[in-house]
């Protein structure tokens, strides 16, 4: 996975509570057996009508927002699924960093795996945010070094992070090969470890 | 010793290496795959040139998106069918038992898993599915992870996680005729919010959990993940080892004694602590209905659909009024005049014989209403052979419900099994997200007695009223 360090880009404002997994993917894109080209479907059924015409009033076909980097939005945001589909998604169609003031614990989770930068700021920090992207683009960087955002127009917010999903996004560890290093505690670990019989079917 | 957590025993008994840069390498008893989450996983293995560390802990079966027709060995979908073919070969390389569409094992992951005798108390278990919390009604630490998770336990065996913190849900005082643990559960989440759990493991104790069956207990943990919880818990009893006694899949013979004394020193020790915990007094409990597009948006059955006005701040006003509008509500409705157009009876949270049983005997004698169409999807083939060898089968379909094969079917309607737009639902399932059981189709979440009445009456019916003819 590339490290990732800092990011500027443009904020589209999604001013949404508790966002599910459902929505940010919906199932039928689910039976692809690859992990690439999600990105068309994101956000699918707000984004388009049911004869397949983007969604006018749908906050990322505004003009403003096609070229949006940074996903802003309210609490809890990727609740619901287990599904990576709903990062993948994220990540194909552009996006760098989510902000919000919460997200559910699955979804921060394959966030960090795929390199896309779950940011968690106070609510009154994202409305502030919010309030900003909707007079006009707002261009946000995100530096991950110095956990913080920051505006040209000055708006300038420390965020802190758990330092383990920090630190496998600064370095894009491959959590995997990490894990292997460990060999010699898991096997110390299976040798011991309790069991009741072997099972077998 | 201090007095410890179920949780906090489950997570020290596991960890392999403590405080990687903040994160614990847990090492996981259970890995239970499906054909929807673990495809890139394989793939992923197979580039590194990586083995699967431990096939004999590993089980898959297909769910998520075969048919539940009769005749259901040919998908017609192609994209479903190359996802089915894909599991099977991966299985087939990897050495992965697979309980296919043949087999007479086959059935939604967390049914099958308790059934088999695979949960067991004190065990880590992990699947690439958000409703693995089901497993911990057998006191194991039971949670979902995304797919790159289910490629590093498939490489290791373990899994880097960053302790959560715990909430104790105590529950007391008996729960009354007709109110279910899915009341329960979805009594909780209206209290607490959808993401009332969130970074916490929940433990559920008291005196109406311990009444419980195992089946209650697997759909209230089944549903901790809709409170935004890592996972859910109930500590092990008698009611626990004797479910698992004879399945097939638990220690048996010799190993029998020894295993309940370690499941046995899984609770929660007398005086371990909390970071959170919330009482509730289950006497007054009413059966609840979903009015919204989230869990917590539920009340009793009694009551009316709730005015947006009313809400606490402007974003819940918002998303009330979101909802409303999505789901073609009005405000001030009594929740027993929505009439419904469609009956689910399935799912990993309540597709179990308790479940079927249930539904069962309130439509005994009964034909549904001309305007509804319902459908039953066992959990599992042995809940379906169980239901057919106590006649349930025929109770269904002489009522005028189509009887099912097993599979996760319509609550996320990955299959053809699916709403059509603007068609209102009671479903047993656990999600009532827009467009989960079908694009513009309209969940209402209720138990399987709950959805069983509606099917009867076309709309949602008090079953606590409910004249049984049995």
């Amino acid at each position: 996975m590339q490290p990732f360090k800092t990011h500027t880009g443009i904020v589209a404002p999604l001013q949404r509570e508790n966002v599910d997994t459902d929505q940010i993917i919906p199932k039928q894109f689910l039976k692809r057996i690859e992990r690439t080209g999600y990105g068309d479907f994101l956000f699918f059924d707000w984004r388009f009508k049911s004869d397949g015409r983007p969604n006018a009033e749908f906050e990322l076909n505004e003009p403003a927002n096609r070229r949006a980097t940074v996903l802003l939005t309210g609490k809890n945001f990727g609740c619901g699924s287990s599904r990576e589909h709903a990062v993948w998604a994220l990540r194909d169609y552009g996006f760098r960093v989510v902000i919000a003031s919460s997200f559910a614990d699955i979804f921060a989770n394959n966030c960090i795996k795929n390199g896309l930068v779950p940011v968690v700021l106070s609510s009154d920090k994202v409305a502030a945010l919010m309030t900003r992207a909707a007079a006009g683009p707002l261009s946000l960087k995100i530096d991950l070094e110095q956990c913080m955002a920051t505006a040209q127009d000055g708006f300038s917010c420390p965020f802190q992070m758990d330092p383990f999903q920090r630190t496998c996004l600064l370095e894009g560890t491959d959590e995997i090969g990490a894990t292997l290093k460990c060999l010699k505690q898991i096997e110390a670990y299976e040798a011991s470890r309790q069991t009741f019989g072997s099972v077998n079917c | 010793m201090r007095p410890r957590s179920l949780f906090e025993k489950i997570w020290n008994n596991h960890t392999v290496a403590a405080d990687l840069n903040g994160a614990d390498l847990l090492y996981i008893d259970l890995h239970l795959l499906h054909e929807v989450t673990s495809p890139q996983a394989f793939e992923g293995l197979r580039q590194a040139g990586r083995k699967l560390r431990r096939p004999d802990l590993t089980f898959a079966t297909l769910d998520h998106n075969v048919p539940t027709s009769t005749n259901r060995m040919i998908i017609n979908d192609v994209l479903a069918s190359s996802q089915v073919e894909a599991l099977r070969r991966n299985c087939a390389e990897f050495g992965v038992p697979l309980f296919d569409l043949d087999s007479p094992d086959q059935g939604i992951v967390h049914v099958i898993g308790p059934e088999l005798g695979l949960t067991q108390p004190g065990m880590t278990i992990v699947c690439g599915d958000s409703h693995t919390s089901t497993h911990g009604a057998f006191g194991a630490l039971a949670f979902g992870i995304g797919t790159s998770e289910v490629e590093h336990v498939m490489a290791t065996q373990c899994l880097l996680q960053k302790k959560p913190r715990t909430m104790l849900v105590n529950f007391t005082s008996k729960l009354g005729p007709g109110v279910t643990a899915k009341d329960l559960i979805l009594a909780l989440i209206a209290k607490i919010g959808v993401d009332g759990a969130a970074g916490h493991a929940i433990e559920y104790a008291g005196d109406t959990i311990r009444a419980l069956s195992m089946e209650s207990r697997m759909t209230i943990c089944n549903m901790s993940i809709e409170a935004g919880a890592r996972a859910g818990m109930i500590a092990p009893d008698e009611i626990t080892f004797s479910y698992l006694k004879d399945r097939r899949l638990a220690p048996s013979g010799k190993q029998w004694d020894p295993a309940k004394s370690y499941w046995h020193e899984h609770g929660s020790d007398p005086g371990a602590t909390f970071d959170k915990t919330v009482e509730f007094d289950s006497a007054s409990l009413a059966p609840f209905v979903t009015w919204g597009t989230n869990p917590a948006m539920a009340a009793p059955v009694t009551e009316c659909v709730p005015y947006p006005e009313k809400a606490a701040n402007e974003s819940s006003r918002n998303s009330m009024a979101r909802a409303l509008e999505y789901m073609g509500l009005r405000p001030g409705t009594p929740m027993e005049e929505i009439a419904i157009d469609r009956v689910f009876i399935g799912s990993c949270t309540n597709a179990r014989l308790e479940d079927i049983r249930a539904a069962a005997r309130v439509i005994k004698g009964y034909r549904i209403s001309n305007r509804v169409q319902a459908m039953v999807v066992p959990g599992s083939q042995k809940v379906k052979h169980a239901a057919e060898q106590e006649g349930l089968n025929r109770v269904f379909q002489e009522a005028g419900f189509e009887w099912r094969e097993p599979g996760c079917s319509m609550c996320l309607g990955m299959n053809p099994d699916r709403l059509n737009p603007q068609e209102r639902c009671a479903s047993t399932s656990n999600r009532n997200f827009e467009g989960r059981q079908g694009a513009g189709g309209r969940t209402h979440l209720v138990s399987p007695a709950m959805a069983a009445a509606a099917a009867i009456t076309g709309r949602f019916t008090d079953i606590r009223a409910w004249h049984y003819k049995d």
